[in-house]
């Protein structure tokens, strides 16, 4: 059966969990085309509060007047002060979310989901595969592992993005670069020529990465069909479906498991994922529609 | 001779090659090296080997008016560049350019092909080699072409 | 139940117990007729009670029909259930003021109101008892459904016939109230006269009944009343063979099946909104033209829509195909997965109220049917 979930994280819910706090922006900053972080703080009039998550929960966030949307927690879980989201301007919320500036006010409410099995990675090799915006919800996830490094094998990241421009956090992936705990390859699916790294999809990165397949956990994140092909590729290199973890994404209105739209089969995003464990998913991403 | 079959034999694309073959293959093959930005070849040009990368990378790229060459893939070490040399006309569809100091063996294609027609045995080792490359590449490329990260039109 | 515990009400009784409800403030709900179909509404006497109505049901078929007598609830269920009232349509949940300072975010407060429905169907108590388990036995309690329904007072009705698309006793709800209610009467027409057969099951029910006259049931009264229910059941219109449905519904999600019905299916979204365990809802946020003032507001939607499962650039679900299947497969299978039980009551509603007459219990049988070959 699938394993516990993360223990829980205490959220800032008022009485009535559909009542958003309010949020100012701290900081805007522009990743990639279209794509956007925001810094975000709550005050509740007594000094900024911390406010505690675990990696790969999101918070539901509100455009007054416009309207809410998921989005990932993209931060540092050790840094509970700030909270940071990175958002894909596609629609119109997150086109208005992308808008706002410093000193915005935005609604907030959660943190909610369960996250990555950081306990579980414990003592095991850590295979991190993310494609395109999905590595903004893993992102909290290697910032616990490098924080608490020593408890872990080996950290490999595998990271594939559209082209060059579109990699995220690239000072980021620089630093952590210069580690010598680290393993990263980053590919994109096509460059100029200037670009001197990889090109190709990222599940060609997962069979020649270093990791003990026997005593590996993995931590995939990224459009369905990419993560579709890193799990096999995955499988393929001795990983079994419960070594396996992915992040989920489905239409949310309210994030409790009330609204009924983020439905998967017989579990809810929102609140039984948006992380899963393979095993409990395997059939249903083998259907179409569902 | 012997240091050469020892290096082909030592590469993933004939691991487990059999001896008799391996010598066959051997006559057509040679060390060859490139510097950093150098061409293995253009497109257009006559197919006429393919590589076996020992160390070093090669980006594969394709030039459109107005966009400059595009890289569509990059190769490393223990890999092998180029398959239009199996099929007619025998003529590239990319250019391929080191990314890096490149050590590898080039095997003639002629020389192979006419070997394999001599020897189907010998042929069909080869395409069973050849094959299954061609077909991991197929499916990368098919995940590439959905260009699943962008954002939607 | 014991029968020195029974009790027998007048019509007359009835009357006087919806008065002392409406003097202890409830607001009083239950059956009318309106727009040619019997809906709740509020009602102030018995009056406005459906009497001498009757229902006659089928798949995309609903009439009524004259009685010969004078029964006030000789009918079975029409396209209102009670979540209507403890899971609104439509619900402000906040509102937001902007000034100079910032926003400041205020919860609606729900009204202060007690309910007292009449007329509750043993379906529909399993119905609610559904919802009681969706919205306030989770991680998170829905405090609108809590504030309607903690202090809601349920007189049920044993139902005197079943209509033409019932199978609750397929789906074992019915057709006997056996828990969730305060009164539970069984209106009997007979050597009595018109009378009603009263079960009282909580303090608060005993409390209220208290202040109305009635006398005790005689044994005779309590076999009749025992009757009427027996007779229901059957007579019912449909039936479901419903203790394997999680399995058989989970192990065909390629059933062709599936692509037959999407051919007849509007995807109209009539069955979720008449279904009484149906919940989905969506949320729309709105502010006047000066963005002073913005709100947020749930209402009732449905897995129908086209959009209900859209994510960027898409649907997951873009067919009628999906969607019938997901609301089925919901419906009888993982609901049980999800809150233990089957989210079908057996009330019929969404055969009735299909414009195109899908019926879920022949949809089973043709699926399991399908595996006999």
């Amino acid at each position: 059966m699938a394993p516990p979930p993360e223990p829980p994280v205490p959220g800032r819910f008022p009485p009535d969990p559909m009542v958003p706090c309010v949020a100012r922006v701290r900081r805007r900053r522009r990743d990639a085309p279209q794509v956007w972080t925001l810094d975000l703080e709550v005050d509740d009039g007594d000094g900024t509060k911390n406010f505690p998550f675990a990696p790969g929960q999101f918070n539901m966030l509100t455009v007054f007047g416009v309207g809410e949307v998921p989005i990932s927690l993209s931060g540092d879980p050790t840094k509970p002060g700030c909270l940071v989201h990175t958002v894909r301007a596609v629609g119109a919320v997150s086109n208005a979310l992308a808008r706002l500036g410093p000193g915005d006010p935005v609604g907030l409410r959660g943190p909610f989901g369960a996250g990555w099995p950081m306990a579980e990675a414990a003592g095991r090799d850590v295979v991190i595969v993310a494609g395109g915006l999905g590595l903004a919800p893993l992102r909290p996830a290697l910032y616990q592992l490098l924080a608490g490094r020593a408890r872990y094998g080996k950290i490999v990241l595998l990271y594939g993005a559209r082209s060059p421009d579109d990699i995220l956090f690239r000072r980021e992936i620089e630093s952590w670069r210069r580690r010598l705990d680290i393993e990263i390859e980053v590919t994109v699916d096509h460059a100029s020529s200037v670009w001197h790294g990889h090109v190709g999809v990222v599940t060609t990165l997962i069979s020649r990465a270093d990791f003990h397949p026997l005593h590996a956990i993995a931590l995939v994140c990224g459009p369905e069909v990419m993560m579709r092909f890193a799990i096999t590729a995955l499988r393929h290199s001795g990983l079994g479906d419960q070594s396996i973890y992915l992040s989920m994404e489905r239409n949310m209105k309210c994030a409790i498991g009330f609204c009924g739209h983020c439905q998967f089969g017989p579990v809810f995003v929102c609140r039984d994922g948006p992380v899963f464990r393979h095993d409990r998913v395997q059939s249903l991403l083998a259907l179409k529609e569902i | 001779m012997e240091g050469l079959e020892r290096i082909v034999k030592e590469h993933p694309f004939f691991a487990g090659l059999e001896e008799g073959f391996l010598n066959l293959v051997c006559g057509c093959a040679k060390n060859v090296r490139f510097e950093a930005g150098q061409y293995l070849f253009r497109e257009g040009e006559p197919a006429d080997q393919f590589y076996l990368i020992r160390h070093g990378r090669i980006a594969l790229e394709l030039t459109a008016p107005g966009r400059g060459a595009i890289i569509f893939q990059t190769l490393t070490e223990g890999e092998i560049v180029g398959v239009s040399w199996v099929i007619p006309p025998y003529r590239w569809t990319y250019d391929a350019r080191a990314l890096d100091l490149l050590r590898a063996i080039a095997i003639d294609a002629a020389c192979l092909r006419q070997k394999c027609e001599a020897d189907h045995d010998l042929g069909y080792e080869m395409m069973k080699r050849f094959l299954p490359i061609l077909v991991q590449r197929l499916q990368a490329t098919r995940l590439q072409i959905l260009d699943v990260y962008g954002a939607p039109a | 139940m014991d029968t020195a515990q029974q009790a027998v009400l007048t019509i007359d009784g009835l009357q006087i117990l919806l008065d002392a409800l409406r003097q202890r403030g409830y607001r009083v709900v239950g059956p009318t007729v309106r727009d040619q179909a019997i809906v709740y509404d509020d009602i102030a006497s018995i009056d406005d009670l459906p009497r001498g109505w009757t229902d006659e049901q089928d798949g995309g078929h609903y009439r009524l029909i004259g009685r010969d007598d004078e029964e006030l609830f000789g009918y079975a269920v029409g396209p209102h259930s009670w979540k209507k009232y403890l899971h609104p349509p439509l619900l402000r949940l906040w509102s937001a003021e902007h000034d100079g300072q910032g926003v400041r975010v205020v919860a609606e407060p729900d009204p202060d109101e007690r309910f007292a429905f009449i007329g509750v169907r043993s379906c529909e108590l399993h119905a609610i008892a559904i919802q009681d388990k969706v919205f306030l036995s989770g991680d998170h309690v829905d405090p609108h459904y809590r504030a309607r329904r903690q202090d809601a007072f349920i007189i049920a009705v044993n139902c005197g016939q079943a209509a033409g698309t019932c199978f609750c006793v397929s789906m074992n709800t019915g057709p006997k109230a056996k828990a969730g209610f305060d009164l539970a009467l069984t209106e009997v027409v007979g050597d009595s006269g018109h009378i009603f057969v009263v079960e009282a099951a909580t303090d608060v029910g005993r409390a209220v009944f208290a202040e109305v006259p009635h006398r005790l049931a005689t044994q005779d009264e309590v076999a009749a009343a025992e009757s009427v229910v027996t007779q229901t059941a059957a007579s019912m219109g449909r039936e479901m063979h419903s203790d394997d449905v999680h399995e058989l519904l989970l192990r065909n999600l390629e059933n062709p099946r599936w692509n037959d019905v999407a051919q007849r299916c509007l995807t109209c979204a009539n069955c979720t909104m008449v279904c009484p365990t149906c919940f989905c809802t969506s949320v729309e946020d709105s502010s006047d033209l000066a963005r002073a003032e913005s709100s947020r507001s749930r209402r009732w939607d449905s897995c129908f829509t086209m959009d209900f499962s859209y994510i960027h650039g898409g649907s997951v679900r873009a067919s009628s195909h999906s969607r019938y299947r997901q609301w089925m497969t919901h419906k009888l299978a993982t609901w049980f997965d999800q809150f233990g039980t089957s989210g079908c009551v057996g009330c019929g509603r969404c055969i009735t109220w299909c414009p195109v007459g899908i019926d879920i219990t022949e949809e089973v049988r043709a699926i399991r049917d399908s595996e006999q070959h």
